[in-house]
C-alpha cells in the first residue's frame, strides 16, 4: 500500500515537472513573431524549449567544406576546423541573426544552420569568404610592367581558375613575384593586374579592428583598419623602409587599393579605398574583424524554405496528425471502455513527457523527428494494447480481478521489452551513423521509446493498482 | 465486451507457400519495376537543385516548360495547384552552388514579364554530400540490421528467429520500394525516415509474434512447432490486427488530409504498414517454421 503511494506520488511530480518545462516552450511559441525576434536579437532566448527544424519554421541550411588542400601544412585539421567554426560564428553572430547552430560533421565539413533567413546571397558572401587579408609591395620593374601590359592586352585570361599565371605569363613574370587581378573599378572598367613580390609582411592577423567610413571627399564607403601593437610596429617599419614603393591591400587574392607609401606610418592605422557599396562595406569590415579562414570553404550543400512553406506544412501536418490521434483515443474508448481511458489517459501523459523532455535537451522537431514520434506513440499504443489483450484472455479463463491484472502486465511484459529493445537498437545505429535528418528521427524515436515504455506499463499499472484498492468485482475492457 | 475477431483457429503454417508465393509475386512486381524504371532517386542522393516558386498570377505547366526549355534547362517540372506554386529540379552533379536556380529564375523573368514569383524552397546538394548521405544512410540500416538479428538470437536463443524478423522486415521495405517505384515517387530522406519507421514497426509486432511462440514453448513442452506457430500467430491475431489497424487508419488520415509536403511520406508508411502487417502473420512465423523444418529444436 505504502509502495502505491509513492509511485503515484513519483507519477504526479513527474507531471508537475514535465509542465515546468514546458512552460517556458508555451510561453516563447505563443510570442508574436516580433516579439520572439527581439528578444533573440537580444540573445535572451530560453535555453531548453523545444526548438522546430529549418523544414518546419524556415531558413537557411548550408553545408560548408573547408578546402584542406589550402590548409596550410603546419596546421593540424582539427585546429583548423576549430578555427575556422569559431571565425564563421563571429561573422554571423556580428551579422545580428537570432541562434545559429554550427557544427563539425564529418572530418572537414561544416554545417550553419540560419532560422529565419531565406534571403541567403549575403549570408552566404558574409560566411563563405576566406578573408585573407594580406600588404605586399608591387613589384614595378621594366620585366613587370611587361608582364603587366600582354596581361591586360592579351584575349584570354591571364589567371587560371586558381589563381596561379598561365605558362605565357609565368615566364614573363621576374622571380618572386606573381600576377593579382585588381577589383573592378566602379565604371566596370576592364581588368587590371599588378605584379606583387611574393613576401607578405603583413597580414589581416595582425588587425584590431575594422570599421566603415565614408569619404571625405566623394562620399564613398572606404574601411578603415587598426593593427594591433605588433602589427603597428611591424607596418611602421615596414613602410618607414620602403618610402616611394606602392603598398598593395590584397583581399582573398584580389587587389583593391595600392597606394604610394609617401612616409613612415605609424599609429598602426590605414584606410582601404575601393569601390565598395556601403553593405560590401560593412560586410567586409565585419569579415575583417572576425578574422581569415584558415582556408577557403565551398557551400557543398544548401537548403532554404521560405517561411510561409513551413508554416504550411506545420498547419497541414498538424491537423491531419491531430485528427488521427483523436480516431485512436475514441477507438480505444470504445473497444476497450474503461481500459481504453486509462490508455487514453496514459498516452497523453506520453505527450506531455515527451515534449517536456525534448524541451529539456533542447532538441531540435524536424519532419522526420515527427516520424520518429508517430513510431514511438504507435509503439505505446501497442504496449497498451498488448495488455489489455492479455488481460481480455485471462479474464476468459474468469480469474479474479485482483489476479487478471498482476498476470496480464506479466506476461505482456517481455514481448513489450523485446520489442521496444530491437527498435531501440536500430535507432542507436540511425543516430550513430545516419546524418542529419535520420539523426531527428532516431532521437525523438529514442526518447518516444523510454517514455512510452514508462507510461503504457508503469503508469497504468498505477492506475490499475489505485483501482485495485476499491476491491472491485468486475474488470470494464 | 466488443470483439473484433473471435477466437480464430486458422492454420497458417499449411498455408506459407500461398503466403510465400504472394509476397513473391509483390516483391518481384517491384523488383522488375525498380530493374526498369530504376528508383526514382531524389536530389539528396543525385546531387542537384531544387527550387520552388510561387507565383503571383496563374501559370500553366505548359508555359513553365516553355520557359525552362528557352533557358536551356532540362527541368522536372511538378505543379503544385493549390498554391500556385511549381517546383523545378534539375538533378545531376552540380559544382556550384546558386548557378542553376539562378538560370531557373533568369528564364522565368524573361519568360514570363510581369508575372512576378517568390521564392518558397530552394535546396542545393552537392555531388559529395549526396554520395555521402545515401552511403550514411545504408551503412546506419544494414547494422541496425545485424544488430537485431544479434539481440533477437540472443534473447530467443535461436538464430534463425532473429533471421526470419530480418527477412520481413526486408520484404516490407522491398515493397515499399517497389511500390515508390511503381508509382514513380521520388525518393528522399523523408522516404528513408519512413523507411525506417517501417522497419522498426516490422521488427516489433513480429516480436510480440515469437514472444508469444516463446512462451508456449515453456508452457507446452511436447507440442509440435506447426501447432505452436500456429496457435501463437492466432492467440495474437487480434492484437496484431487492432494495433495495425489503428496505426492504418493514422496513416490513412496523413495520406489523405496531411498536405503535399507529407504526401510521399503518408504513401510509403500506408504501403509499408499494410505491407508489414502481412509479413508478421504470413512471413515471419511460417519462415522460421520452414527454416526450422517443422521440428522444434
Amino acid at each position: 500500500m505504502k509502495t502505491l503511494h509513492w509511485k503515484i506520488g513519483a507519477i504526479l511530480g513527474l507531471l508537475i515537472f514535465s509542465f515546468w518545462l514546458l512552460y517556458p516552450g508555451i510561453e516563447w511559441y505563443t510570442k508574436t513573431d516580433g516579439e520572439r525576434s527581439k528578444i533573440e536579437s537580444m540573445r535572451m532566448r530560453p535555453a531548453r524549449i523545444m526548438n522546430l527544424g529549418l523544414d518546419l519554421r524556415g531558413g537557411t541550411h548550408l553545408l560548408l567544406e573547408l578546402d584542406i588542400e589550402k590548409l596550410e601544412k603546419k596546421e593540424k585539421l582539427a585546429d583548423a576546423m576549430a578555427r575556422a567554426i569559431e571565425i564563421i560564428r563571429n561573422r554571423v553572430d556580428q551579422y545580428g541573426v537570432g541562434e545559429t547552430p554550427i557544427a563539425r560533421q564529418g572530418d572537414h565539413w561544416i554545417s550553419v544552420d540560419l532560422p529565419g533567413i531565406s534571403n541567403t546571397e549575403e549570408a552566404e558572401n558574409l560566411i563563405g569568404k576566406t578573408a585573407l587579408l594580406e600588404f605586399r609591395l608591387v613589384n614595378d620593374s621594366s620585366e613587370a610592367q611587361a608582364a603587366v601590359s600582354r596581361a591586360e592586352t592579351m584575349d584570354d585570361l591571364p589567371l587560371n581558375k586558381d589563381g596561379s599565371p598561365t605558362p605565357e605569363i609565368a615566364k614573363l613574370l621576374p622571380k618572386g613575384s606573381g600576377l593579382f587581378k585588381a577589383a573592378p573599378g566602379p565604371e566596370g572598367e576592364s581588368a587590371r593586374y599588378y605584379v606583387l613580390f611574393d613576401s607578405v609582411p603583413l597580414t589581416g592577423a595582425y588587425l584590431e579592428n575594422a570599421r566603415v567610413s565614408t569619404d571625405q571627399q566623394f562620399g564613398t564607403p572606404n574601411i578603415d583598419f587598426t593593427f594591433n601593437k605588433e602589427g603597428g610596429r611591424i607596418f611602421e617599419q615596414f613602410t618607414g623602409a620602403n618610402v616611394g614603393k606602392y603598398l598593395a591591400i590584397v583581399l582573398d587574392g584580389v587587389v583593391h587599393t595600392a597606394p604610394v607609401i609617401k612616409t613612415r606610418i605609424g599609429g598602426g592605422s590605414g584606410v582601404i579605398e575601393g569601390s565598395f557599396t556601403m553593405e560590401e562595406a560593412r560586410n567586409l569590415a565585419i569579415i575583417l574583424r572576425a578574422g581569415a579562414l584558415p582556408a577557403p570553404v565551398n557551400i557543398i550543400e544548401k537548403r532554404v524554405v521560405g517561411p510561409g512553406l513551413g508554416e504550411d506544412s506545420i498547419k497541414k501536418g498538424v491537423s491531419a496528425a491531430g485528427i488521427g490521434f483523436l480516431l485512436v483515443v475514441v477507438f480505444m474508448l470504445i473497444y476497450y471502455r474503461a481500459g481504453g481511458f486509462v490508455a487514453n489517459v496514459a498516452l497523453g501523459m506520453n505527450f506531455v513527457f515527451l515534449i517536456a523532455a525534448m524541451s529539456y535537451f533542447g532538441a531540435t522537431l524536424t519532419l522526420p523527428g515527427i516520424a520518429g514520434m508517430i513510431l514511438s506513440l504507435a509503439m505505446a499504443i501497442d504496449a497498451n494494447v498488448l495488455v489489455l489483450e492479455r488481460m481480455r484472455e485471462e479474464q476468459a479463463l474468469s480469474k479474479p480481478v485482483a489476479m487478471i491484472i498482476p498476470t496480464a502486465y506479466d506476461k505482456a511484459w517481455s514481448a513489450i521489452l523485446d520489442s521496444n529493445v530491437t527498435t531501440w537498437i536500430a535507432a542507436i545505429f540511425l543516430f550513430q551513423f545516419g546524418s542529419g535528418p535520420v539523426k531527428g528521427f532516431a532521437v525523438t524515436l529514442t526518447i518516444g521509446l523510454l517514455v512510452g515504455v514508462f507510461t503504457s506499463v508503469f503508469v497504468t499499472r498505477v492506475v490499475y493498482e489505485f483501482w485495485l484498492t476499491s476491491n472491485p468485482k468486475e474488470l470494464s475492457i | 465486451m466488443m470483439i473484433l475477431i473471435k477466437k480464430t483457429n486458422i492454420d497458417f503454417m499449411a498455408k506459407r507457400h500461398i503466403f510465400f508465393a504472394v509476397s513473391a509475386l509483390l516483391i518481384g512486381a517491384g523488383v522488375i519495376s525498380m530493374a526498369v524504371k530504376g528508383l526514382n532517386l531524389g536530389l539528396d542522393f543525385t546531387g542537384g537543385t531544387l527550387l520552388q516558386l510561387r507565383f503571383e498570377k496563374t501559370v500553366s505547366t505548359a508555359e513553365v516548360r516553355k520557359a525552362m526549355s528557352d533557358a536551356g534547362l532540362e527541368t522536372v517540372i511538378q505543379s503544385l495547384p493549390g498554391r500556385n506554386s511549381y517546383q523545378l529540379k534539375v538533378k545531376g552533379a552540380q559544382e556550384k552552388v546558386n548557378e542553376i536556380a539562378d538560370k531557373i529564375m533568369a528564364g522565368f523573368v524573361a519568360n514570363l514579364p510581369g508575372n512576378s514569383f517568390s521564392e518558397e524552397r530552394r535546396d542545393y546538394v552537392g555531388p559529395v554530400v549526396g554520395r555521402d548521405l545515401a552511403k550514411k544512410a545504408l551503412f546506419a540500416m544494414i547494422l541496425s540490421f545485424f544488430g537485431i538479428i544479434v539481440y533477437v538470437a540472443f534473447r530467443f536463443s535461436n538464430p534463425t528467429w532473429g533471421a526470419a524478423g530480418v527477412l520481413a522486415i526486408f520484404h516490407d521495405v522491398l515493397i515499399t520500394a517497389g511500390a515508390l517505384s511503381i508509382t514513380n515517387r521520388e525518393i528522399d530522406l523523408v522516404i528513408v525516415a519512413a523507411l525506417l519507421t517501417i522497419a522498426g514497426f516490422s521488427i516489433n509486432d513480429t516480436i510480440v509474434i515469437f514472444d508469444r511462440m516463446r512462451e508456449n514453448m515453456r508452457n507446452f513442452p511436447k507440442m509440435p512447432l506447426g501447432q505452436l506457430a500456429n496457435c501463437s500467430v492466432n492467440e495474437t491475431l487480434s492484437r496484431t490486427l487492432i494495433t495495425n489497424c489503428t496505426v492504418l487508419g493514422v496513416v490513412l488520415i496523413l495520406f489523405i488530409f496531411g498536405g503535399e509536403v507529407i504526401n510521399n511520406f503518408a504513401f510509403a508508411m500506408l504501403i509499408g504498414s499494410m505491407a508489414g502487417t502481412y509479413s508478421t502473420i504470413a512471413i515471419a512465423t511460417p519462415l522460421v517454421y520452414q527454416w526450422e523444418g517443422g521440428r522444434r529444436r
